[in-house]
């Protein structure tokens, strides 16, 4: 059977390592190819890069992290961010970004999602969304919202319509992202999680809020999730992937344990 | 010279920075000729069935690869290059090489939570000795991507398995050409490993005999 996934995710702006707390403040934290290396190394499962690169002029500068993390670290490689058309996603490709990962410019014109995935492969599109608790209504009915723009702007679309719709326009896989939770290492949004990976029939990255082994645990059991996305809880040194992975397997849960 | 056939079949760039990381010196290729004077060949590929032969097709490379593995020249299918060894694939309905018996076919699953594609990592059970495979340990996982799964008529290509709601052939071998379904150059330092193997393979290998899957 598939093991479940611990994913790890570089934020990543100007070529530099950043983490968000709740996708405001910023600090850099090091070198993404170093980092990667690191975690490859560790036994990580899967490799995320957020290009968080707020000037479009400095984009090709991602290209080149790609590239060198690419020849490096020799497991799938995700990479999003600022991707408004095919040709942003070949580029990536070529540089070797196994899948890629749409967000807003998906938001604001889904057929990207198709032509991507018509593109590179519905298996190499990731739908990445961004997603906040809100009372539920006529617009909203199941309670989550779709937001963009690292999570600044409201769009009026329900989080589990877009997953559902997401999937029919050919992505191949869904990052789910509670940025209520996003930063607070307070653990995933499970009732979110649950709710999106039992509607879909693709794989669902749970991402927003890991602070503790247990948090991984709860999102890869009652969560529902294939595989779960960390970022501070490894960056700073708090948790080894490698220990991550023990203590999932150790709770019975099928883990790639050699490598 | 080793060559990575080249035949507008997805991105490539990654199985050559694998064969970089282990020393094996590989270059693109989508000439028939240049495949005849080749050391070594890889046959990589993503995407579709029915497109892969037809790009296969335009550029003559299908007898090419055919007289290369009759020449005993090392061959390694990743994928669908591996995939498109068999006779047919249920994918577009495709007629495919036939370098080995048997065909490709669509998983079809009863678990609900089980999806499609087949992607992720899984364990890979070497269930008869070859030199490529060598050093893959019980408890091993490679990293897969696929919605179809070879089925060859002969237990006796079938170097390896995978559970997926049963076993499937994730490894095949005959003669000098062995092929596999998952991905070597994503699967950490066991893929390299094959890579390594690979490069140091002189074509050689027999079947040992009795193997088990689907």
């Amino acid at each position: 059977m598939l093991s479940k996934r611990v994913v790890a995710c570089l934020d990543v702006r100007d070529g530099h390592l950043a983490k968000s707390v709740k996708f405001v403040n910023t600090q850099n934290i090091g070198d993404p190819v170093e980092k990667a290396r690191e975690y490859y190394l560790d036994g990580l499962d899967e490799l995320v890069f957020y290009d968080i690169t707020a000037s479009s002029d400095k984009r090709n500068i991602m290209l080149d992290v790609v590239e060198s993390v690419a020849s490096q670290v020799f497991i799938p490689l995700s990479v999003g961010g600022g991707i408004r058309s095919v040709a942003d996603a070949t580029d990536l490709r070529l540089a070797g970004a196994e899948k890629i990962n749409v967000n807003s410019a998906a938001v604001a014109r889904p057929d990207l999602i198709n032509e991507c995935s018509e593109a590179v492969g519905d298996q190499n599109i990731v739908l990445s969304m961004d997603v906040r608790r809100v009372a539920a209504n006529a617009e909203q009915p199941s309670g989550f919202e779709i937001v963009i723009n690292g999570g600044r702007t409201p769009t009026g679309r329900d989080a589990l319509a877009w997953a559902l719709e997401g999937e029919n326009r050919g992505a191949g896989e869904l990052v789910v992202n509670s940025i209520d939770a996003d930063g607070t290492r307070d653990g995933y949004d499970i009732e979110l999680t649950a709710m999106i990976a039992e509607a879909v029939r693709i794989p669902v990255i749970a991402s927003g809020g890991a602070g503790l082994p247990e948090h991984l645990h709860q999102v890869l059991t009652q969560g529902k999730a294939d595989a779960a996305l960390v970022a501070s809880m490894v960056h700073y040194g708090d948790y080894r992937v490698s220990g991550l992975k023990q203590y999932l397997h150790d709770q019975g849960l099928k883990i790639r344990m050699s490598w | 010279m080793t060559l990575i056939l080249d035949y507008d079949a997805g991105n490539l760039g990654s199985v050559k920075r694998a064969c970089a990381e282990v020393g094996l010196d590989a270059e693109f290729s989508s000439d028939p000729e240049a495949l005849q004077h080749a050391e070594r060949i890889i046959f990589p590929g993503v995407g579709a069935a029915g497109s892969a032969m037809r790009s296969l097709a335009a550029r003559g490379l299908g007898p090419a690869l055919r007289q290369a593995i009759a020449q005993g020249t090392p061959v390694l299918g990743i994928c669908l290059g591996m995939q498109v060894s068999l006779e047919h694939s249920e994918e577009n309905d495709t007629q495919t090489l036939g370098l080995i018996g048997g065909r490709v076919r669509r998983f079809q699953l009863n678990r609900p939570d089980l999806k499609i594609p087949h992607m992720g990592w899984n364990e890979v059970r070497v269930v008869q000795p070859h030199p490529v495979l060598a050093g893959i340990e019980p408890g091993d996982e490679f990293y897969f991507v696929h919605g179809y799964y070879p089925e060859p008529a002969a237990a006796e290509h079938v170097l390896a398995v995978t559970d997926y709601e049963g076993d499937f052939a994730c490894a095949l071998g005959k003669d000098n050409y062995v092929g596999t379904q998952f991905h070597p150059e994503k699967s950490g330092r066991v893929g390299l490993r094959l890579f390594e193997n690979f490069a140091k393979w002189d074509g050689q290998w027999q079947p040992a005999g009795g193997a088990d899957a689907k």
